[in-house]
């Protein structure tokens, strides 16, 4: 909002500036020197490991290192792509990530309109104060929460059940009932703080809109198709653009602390297999060719997103 | 507010005001019920007698977790890598937002910089590679493994960068016919002029690293070095799924695993709870300066 406001001053100064600007100004060098520190960091960082994802095509022996390791082509895609789970992986991947998207998209826009109907500013604030908490624990917190609460034994969900005549659900061992839990609980995390987003757009819809079509006799229902809806159109379009690059992602952070072997048909995830043929099993070259895969795909489809949002939307990254 | 309300808009009202108290006790009813059975005594929380209030109030899970030595050192491990990733996220996301945010006429090489920073948001080598790297430089093991690796938040630096764009430029032109340098601008009019902006990245930077646990996980070879979450992950999220340890059937007797494991799932969130109204007042505006730009 203060970028839009002030925008239009800093164009018109930018060419006042290149003719004013000093000597001292002019020079470039203190702009690289600022640069430096954080671009040797980020070449070390996330660059190094770039290049070290070269061990997905080794046969990758730790004591020998990356130089001296055995070349071994594609055996190591060969090798994953043949063991009998790597197709429910990526399948589960898939399809975690994508109710979860679309979960994500639904139930704060559905939440953002009924908390703009709300005129009592308290209440809203109060609203807000509540469902944006989860967004800031850690899925450790919440998962210890979760497992708590979901206990076939103890928790307080199967008590609850019982109460009303129904068998307890052991939900964090059970397939048929992990992938729903993912999807709830990360809905129950992220849809307060997701629905910041719709309420900006919310409030930046022409109030002039309302006002013409209450004075062509709409109703409230009618207000909220043909104005509000199409007002929000923009924002859904861009989030759901954006979300494209995410079908990889599932939630690393969430089916980690939440699965158990029992669940691994329906909940592991490329994330967590990757985990543990790497870090556990100490297959590294297996482990980089599953994480090189996911991550070229990624960037791909990041790629395609970011291009159709910037063409649809107009969106920058920078 | 001068309206007539139609039946169904009262029925309307009525029902939105429900649905949305609902909504928002749900939120927070686990959260409540995990911090009563946390003061509980043991055997009410085992037989399920607590609700959403304690039952046979009792300190004696906090007092356990609070005379455990691993608690204070995964919070002392905690505080280091707040800190210093505090500074070190601050220092490099100011001094990499100020050059972007140049015109490529003022600062040439402004796009491929900015390039080569946005492409690790895009593309990552993976797991094991960052492991290697982490462990070939020498950096295992200590409080660096947690913060050099993340050390150029790329969305925080956007969030800025965006920010100095906006602010207006008539006072650097100003202070540079002064003879004023970029290093005295950056320092003496974008970071005084950005505190709001920079107020919400050190809250998200903050809760970044209290909450981060997977990088304590791998990079940290003894259990004593852990930072919190990590060390909670261990204890809240991994004995569930294997037998308990020698060490909790020992304390069983005392104090239920369930009423201990809630005391430091309260213990660990604490300190957001704290900073959370503030969080609240910043995380907005930090939100809108991210999601709308010119």
């Amino acid at each position: 909002m203060i970028n839009q406001k002030t925008e239009p001053k800093g164009m018109n100064t930018a060419s006042a500036s290149s003719l004013g600007a000093s000597r001292k100004s002019s020079s470039q060098l203190p702009l690289h020197l600022m640069i430096l520190p954080a671009l040797i960091l980020i070449l070390i960082y996330s660059y190094g490991p770039m290049l070290g994802a070269i061990i997905a095509f080794q046969d990758f022996n730790p004591a020998l290192g990356i130089f001296r390791s055995k070349w071994s082509g594609l055996e190591n895609f060969r090798y994953v792509m043949a063991l009998p789970g790597t197709m429910q992986v990526i399948w589960n991947t898939l399809i975690i990530a994508v109710i979860k998207i679309v979960a994500g998209l639904i139930v704060p826009i559905i939440v953002a309109l009924l908390l703009n109907e709300v005129r009592k500013e308290m209440f809203k604030r109060t609203v807000q104060t509540m469902v944006y908490l989860p967004h800031f624990l850690s899925w450790i917190i919440l998962g210890g929460v979760l497992i708590d609460i979901l206990s076939p034994t103890q928790g307080i969900v199967n008590q609850f059940l019982n109460w009303l005549g129904i068998d307890s659900i052991y939900f964090l061992g059970s397939n048929d009932w992990f992938r729903p839990v993912l999807v709830m609980s990360d809905v129950w995390k992220e849809f307060g703080f997701n629905t910041i987003v719709y309420l900006a757009a919310l409030t930046s819809i022409n109030p002039a809109l309302y006002e013409a079509a209450v004075i062509d006799g709409a109703s409230r229902w009618k207000q909220t198709i043909n104005v509000t809806l199409p007002g929000m159109a923009p924002i859904i379009v861009l989030t759901a653009t954006l979300a494209l690059g995410q079908v990889l992602n599932a939630g690393f952070d969430q089916v980690f602390n939440l699965y158990s072997p029992q669940v691994y048909e329906t909940g592991d995830i490329i994330d967590t297999f990757v985990y543990r043929i790497g870090m556990v099993d100490a297959q590294y070259g297996v482990a980089t060719a599953v994480g090189l895969f996911k991550s070229v795909v990624s960037l791909i489809l990041l790629s395609v997103s970011y291009f159709l949002a910037y063409r649809f939307a107009n969106y920058r990254i920078f | 507010m001068v309206e007539r309300y139609t039946l169904s808009r009262k029925l309307f009202i009525v029902f939105n005001y429900t649905i949305l108290a609902l909504l928002s006790v749900i939120c927070l009813l686990p959260l409540v019920h995990v911090l009563a059975v946390s003061f509980s005594s043991s055997g009410a929380a085992a037989a399920g007698y607590v609700k959403l209030w304690p039952v046979e109030f009792t300190l004696d899970s906090y007092k356990y977790v609070l005379g455990k030595e691993q608690f204070f050192l995964s919070i002392g491990m905690t505080l280091k890598r707040v800190s210093v990733g505090l500074i070190v996220n601050m220092v490099l996301t100011v001094l990499v937002a100020y050059p972007l945010s140049k015109e490529v006429q003022k600062f040439r090489g402004r796009t491929v910089y900015a390039w080569v920073f946005v492409f690790t948001m895009l593309f990552n080598g993976g797991l094991i590679p960052l492991y290697m790297t982490v462990r070939y430089t020498g950096i295992l093991d200590t409080v660096w493994a947690l913060v050099l690796p993340s050390a150029v938040p790329i969305f925080n630096m956007i969030l800025l960068l965006n920010f100095f764009r906006g602010l207006p430029k008539e006072v650097e032109e100003a202070a540079f016919m002064d003879g004023a340098g970029h290093w005295t601008s950056l320092w003496k009019i974008y970071v005084p002029l950005s505190t709001p902006a920079l107020a919400t990245i050190t809250l998200f930077t903050m809760v970044f690293h209290w909450n981060s646990w997977f990088d304590g996980l791998i990079f940290m070879n003894s259990p004593s070095n852990y930072p919190l979450q990590s060390y909670l992950q261990t204890i809240v999220i991994q004995q569930n799924f294997s037998s308990a340890s020698l060490e909790s059937i020992a304390v069983l007797q005392k104090i239920s695993d369930r009423t201990f494991k809630s005391a430091q799932i309260f213990l660990g969130s604490l300190p957001i709870l704290l900073v959370y109204p503030f969080l609240q007042k910043f995380f907005m505006k930090g939100i809108v300066l991210g999601s709308v730009k010119g």
